[in-house]
């Protein structure tokens, strides 16, 4: 009988069994009220949260200070990302490539005539779309034609959208990855690749004249996290 | 890939860290979480956090990892180092200060106090969260919590700090 009386005793409460998310700030809007309710008429309960806010705040302090991992985890990691074989075909893939390979079955001369039908079935139906729709009709587009377009503005666009500059690069042994980070964004640089401890790294969304790149690389090297940096195709 | 490493490795090497015990090991499983994902992203269902599937994750490797640890029979110090190395908070807590009694004893508790102390104060997941990443019901959560938190008043008791609870 005692036994029971002490094994009830030892049990805890709903409300006691909460109070560590209630520190933590994760309770739903509901159990948050009905822990707060509980605190506010019970002294011992408020007592016990106290201690529990003590621990809370001395699990975050120990976590924090078990710092960060060194930069060997993400070299290795996309050392491995880069090992990877490649990955299985999605099921649209896969359809995809039943298509292709059922018309690599077929003869030349059956896939000849195949085509021409297809052709011929194409034209008849724009011959048919245009002339119900259009009924010689003609439109004017609130859009310039490709004519009217300067050359100069497609030479821009071209250069606009070339490739952005790529570099190689290795960082120092003791970088730490906020530093990296920080440096990536600094560059507006993103990890495309890498292996052996050196990272390809890919810079802006724009191409840059060979003297930018130079000046990049010159800014990267300067860096005390870069132990190497070139530029690469 | 770049992104999701950058926002979680810290906290999943730390989760990493308080399960194994050693930074080598804690590196080496952070690379290892991180390619899963990378190779299941497909497999992510959206249902729960990211960060709550990549703490899943970590402490499945986790677990593997000192399995084989054990599995090649580590010699008595190393073997110390995983299991519980301060089983006697009297000796192992000098000071009188309460903050840094109660780190020493929260890093003497059992791997599944530890973990789930862990879980819910650092890493703040709610109970459904935790029961997810652990795969025990809710109320085997919260128990869990509650029994942690006693023996951690039990260790520091024994160090000469009492807090009036229990």
């Amino acid at each position: 009988m005692m036994a029971t009386s002490k094994k009830m005793l030892d049990e805890p409460g709903e409300i006691e069994m909460l109070l560590p998310w209630h520190a933590a700030g994760t309770l739903n809007a509901r159990d948050a009220r009905r822990v707060e309710e509980a605190l506010a008429r019970d002294p011992a309960l408020a007592r016990q949260y106290a201690v529990i806010r003590e621990e809370y705040a001395e699990t975050i302090h120990l976590n924090e200070s078990l710092g960060a991992p060194s930069v060997r985890a993400m070299q290795k990691l996309f050392a491995a990302i880069d090992g990877e074989p490649v990955r299985k075909p999605s099921p649209a893939s896969r359809v995809s490539t039943g298509i292709a390979q059922f018309f690599a079955s077929l003869s030349p001369r059956t896939l000849a005539w195949s085509a021409t039908a297809a052709v011929f079935a194409l034209l008849l139906q724009a011959g048919v779309i245009g002339t119900v729709l259009l009924g010689g009709k003609t439109y004017q587009t609130a859009s310039l034609s490709v004519n009217e377009r300067p050359a100069a503005k497609l030479t821009r666009d071209l250069a606009a959208g070339g490739t952005p500059p790529r570099a190689l690069v290795r960082f120092a042994p003791d970088a730490k990855m906020s530093d990296i980070n920080a440096l990536l964004d600094n560059y507006q640089a993103t990890v495309v690749g890498g292996a052996n401890g050196l990272f390809r790294l890919q810079f802006g969304s724009k191409s840059m004249s060979k003297d930018e790149v130079t000046g990049l690389m010159g800014k990267l090297r300067g860096e005390k996290i870069v132990s190497l940096a070139e530029s690469a195709p | 890939m770049q992104v999701l490493y950058g926002r979680h490795h810290v906290r999943v090497f730390r989760f990493g860290l308080r399960l194994v015990r050693n930074e080598q090991i804690a590196e080496d499983l952070i690379s290892e979480v991180f390619l899963d994902v990378w190779r299941q992203a497909g497999k992510f269902e959206g249902r729960s956090a990211v960060s709550t599937w990549l703490l899943a994750i970590t402490r499945f490797k986790a677990l593997s990892a000192l399995r084989r640890r054990k599995d090649a029979e580590l010699d008595d110090e190393a073997a110390n180092a995983i299991e519980d190395s301060s089983d006697d908070p009297e000796v192992s807590v000098q000071k009188k200060d309460t903050s840094e009694a109660l780190r020493k004893c929260l890093t003497a508790l059992s791997a599944d106090h530890r973990e789930i102390v862990d879980l819910v104060y650092y890493h703040e997941k709610s109970v459904e969260e935790v029961a997810q990443i652990v795969g025990i019901p809710e109320n085997t959560v919260k128990t869990r919590l509650f029994y942690a938190r006693k023996k951690l008043a039990e260790l520091l008791k024994a160090a000469g700090i009492e807090r009036g609870w229990p």
